[in-house]
């Protein structure tokens, strides 16, 4: 069972005492790629001990507690999801999906020093693929970022679906 | 395909139709023929009570919901009387859909949008503008004039609506008899005796037929091989973690854990089966029977129904319910899962959650979980699920083999149509779907419809 990494990677870094929207920035490419390139550990690491990865399954959801959403999920969970794509039994990864982020200039929304909030709002186009399929979502995504130990940290990332009521197939790894 | 490629080899041919149910075996054709899809559509979805929605979908009049059964489109309205009604969703007069969205209220009447054609919620033709113009015409005996065609029959049992698209049939105590005890049990766990469908469904496309994803609900050898990607893993972990001894399993391990279980569990947790393609797995236990007590709830069920009556609702832990042909529910999580067939090889599986009401937010709390753990198209148990279907339906094009089989634990001397108890890995309950495929799509077909 691998562990956790602690240490986030060096785009996470912060320069000075406290981010600039430069560092955001690279914070938000750096987390696509790590996805784009399969790198969960590292991407687990972005996050802080008690954050949250959600993807609303309805247009404007504001509670993720007690409807469904299409993921809701703490660091538990998320591992889970890294180990399982990894598993030597997991079938639906037989062949490995792979998957590509497009991100647009991110909206800095907040910028609260005091509070150590930080967020932002990246439209982006995410497309997934697996043998001949192939699949192209637009989602909006918020990060609400936080400096731990002079590196950004993720508290949450909500991920919405342009088209979430749609009927989907699968969608196998992560926006 | 065009219907023209199709080479008609079952319609009209009903020994041909029962021919492809064996006592331990079916034909592929069940899973791959579109012509046998078709017949499903015009037969085994006409004469058996599909599942429309819930009422609590539509609490005041006017209001609406659109679906399908089988193939059909529907509205369910609620009347200003109250009464619920089940209409096709389609204008006499042209055709045009009367609502597209998922749910809405419509006032007092619906109104086409193509030429204002107006309709009362229980269907009835309420005014057509510019009417004199067919004065004298004879519209007045034209099936147009009839107004929205409503179903063959509908009934609404403790908020379920079920429908019949048939005219004439099988009643509906008759078609589901005791397997309502599971239906029951579900509503019985509010103190209320009452459920509310909680936010929207997820809705997962599956590239298969709609029967396998029903099999699978009492398909109880999968789990451990299917679900150890997911659920082993899981276990694997929470077990490899530092933790306090003895500090609680979360939520989500609670829900996902059991997946992993072995064999011995599944054989002892019993299936029954019921008459008319209905059965249920976990007759004295379940993958449901170990969740953490909720603060409150116990409290709320004794006040409402007594200690001995709560006792006996919350002591059935019953797994998955399935109400043949599409339709299932999983009682102690309060969660409905509706198999809606598309094509032979494309299935919209929605997966509904309800609100005990009078109920502590947590017992929804564990269903929400629940849902997007198992059902989503973003769930690890779904994508381990979606894989099986998949290849299956693909693997089933190969005509090296012509069955499919469905034998484990088939005694010499199986009745069909009747209630019986058996070992949890059992496939009776996919055979007792099966003869009753055959009994329903037979039922119009031998009539010449
Ligand atoms: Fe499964």
């Amino acid at each position: 069972m691998t562990a956790t990494v602690a240490e986030p990677p060096a785009f996470a870094r912060i320069a000075g005492a406290q981010p600039s929207q430069e560092d955001l920035h690279d914070f938000l490419y750096g987390e696509a790629r790590l996805l784009d390139e399969g790198r969960y550990d590292e991407w687990l690491a972005l996050f802080t001990p008690d954050a949250h990865y959600w993807m609303p399954l309805d247009w404007g959801q504001t509670d993720p507690r007690l409807v469904t959403s299409l993921l809701y999920e703490d660091m538990f969970m998320l591992r889970l999801r890294v180990e399982r794509l990894r598993g030597a039994r997991t079938f639906s990864q037989k062949p490995k999906s792979r998957c590509h982020h497009v991100l647009s200039r991110p909206f800095v929304d907040l910028m609260d020093h005091e509070a150590n909030l930080y967020r932002t709002v990246t439209p982006m186009h995410y497309v997934e693929t697996r043998l001949d399929d192939q699949f192209l979502l637009a989602v909006t995504a918020r990060h609400d970022l936080t400096v731990a130990e002079g590196a950004l940290r993720i508290r949450l990332k909500r991920v919405d679906i342009v088209n979430c009521d749609a009927a989907f197939g699968n969608i196998q790894l992560l926006p | 395909m065009t219907a023209a490629t199709i080479t008609r080899r079952y319609t009209g041919n009903p020994a041909g139709v029962a021919a492809l149910i064996r006592p331990a075996e079916v034909h592929r054709d069940v899973y791959t023929d579109p012509e046998i899809f078709e017949l499903e559509m015009r037969h085994l979805f006409a004469n058996t009570w599909v599942w429309v929605g819930h009422d609590s979908q539509c609490p005041r009049p006017g209001d609406y919901i659109t679906t399908q059964i089988g193939s059909q489109p529907v509205l369910m309205v609620r009347h200003s009387d109250g009464q619920i009604h089940v209409l096709h969703n389609r204008c006499p007069h042209k055709g045009t859909k009367i609502a597209i969205d998922a749910a809405g209220n419509t006032g007092k009447f619906f109104r086409c949008p193509y030429h204002a054609w107006s309709f009362r919620t229980d269907g009835c033709l309420l005014a057509i503008p510019l009417r004199k113009g067919y004065e004298g015409t004879g519209l007045e005996g034209s099936e147009a004039a009839q107004g929205l065609k409503p179903v063959g029959a509908v009934h609404n049992y403790r908020g379920f609506v079920f429908a019949r698209l048939a005219p004439r049939g099988i009643g509906f105590e008759d078609y589901f008899g005791a397997a309502l005890s599971s239906l029951d049990n579900m509503v019985d766990r509010s103190p209320e005796g009452r459920l509310e469908v909680a936010g929207p469904p997820l809705r997962y496309l599956h590239r298969c037929n709609w029967k396998m994803l029903v099999e699978n609900q009492t398909d109880t050898c999968h789990p451990m091989v299917a679900h150890e990607s997911s659920a082993g893993t899981a276990v694997r972990i929470w077990e490899s973690m530092e933790k306090p001894p003895g500090m609680p399993k979360p939520m989500a391990m609670e829900v996902i854990a059991p997946f992993a279980s072995p064999y011995e569990f599944f054989e002892t947790m019993g299936i029954r089966v019921w008459p008319n393609g209905h059965g249920h797995t976990g007759v004295h236990r379940s993958i449901h029977s170990d969740y953490s007590a909720v603060p409150g709830y116990w409290e709320a069920m004794v006040a409402a129904h007594g200690e001995d009556r709560a006792r006996a609702i919350l002591g059935e832990n019953r797994h998955n319910t399935v109400y043949f042909p599409n339709c299932m529910i999983k009682g102690p999580i309060q969660l409905l899962r509706l198999f809606k067939p598309l094509a032979a090889d494309r299935t919209l599986v929605e997966s509904w959650i309800f609100r005990l009401v009078g109920a502590p937010d947590m017992l929804l709390e564990r269903t929400a979980m629940y849902n997007r753990l198992i059902n989503a198209p973003t769930s690890m148990v779904g994508h381990d699920d979606l894989e099986m279907y998949e290849r299956a339906q693909e693997g089933l094009m190969s005509d090296g083999l012509q069955w499919v089989n469905v034998q484990r634990l088939l005694s010499e001397d199986e009745a069909e149509d009747v209630e019986a108890v058996e070992n949890g890995t059992t496939e009776r309950q996919m055979r007792n779907q099966f003869a009753a495929w055959r009994k329903f799509m037979l039922m119009s077909m031998e009539q010449g419809q």
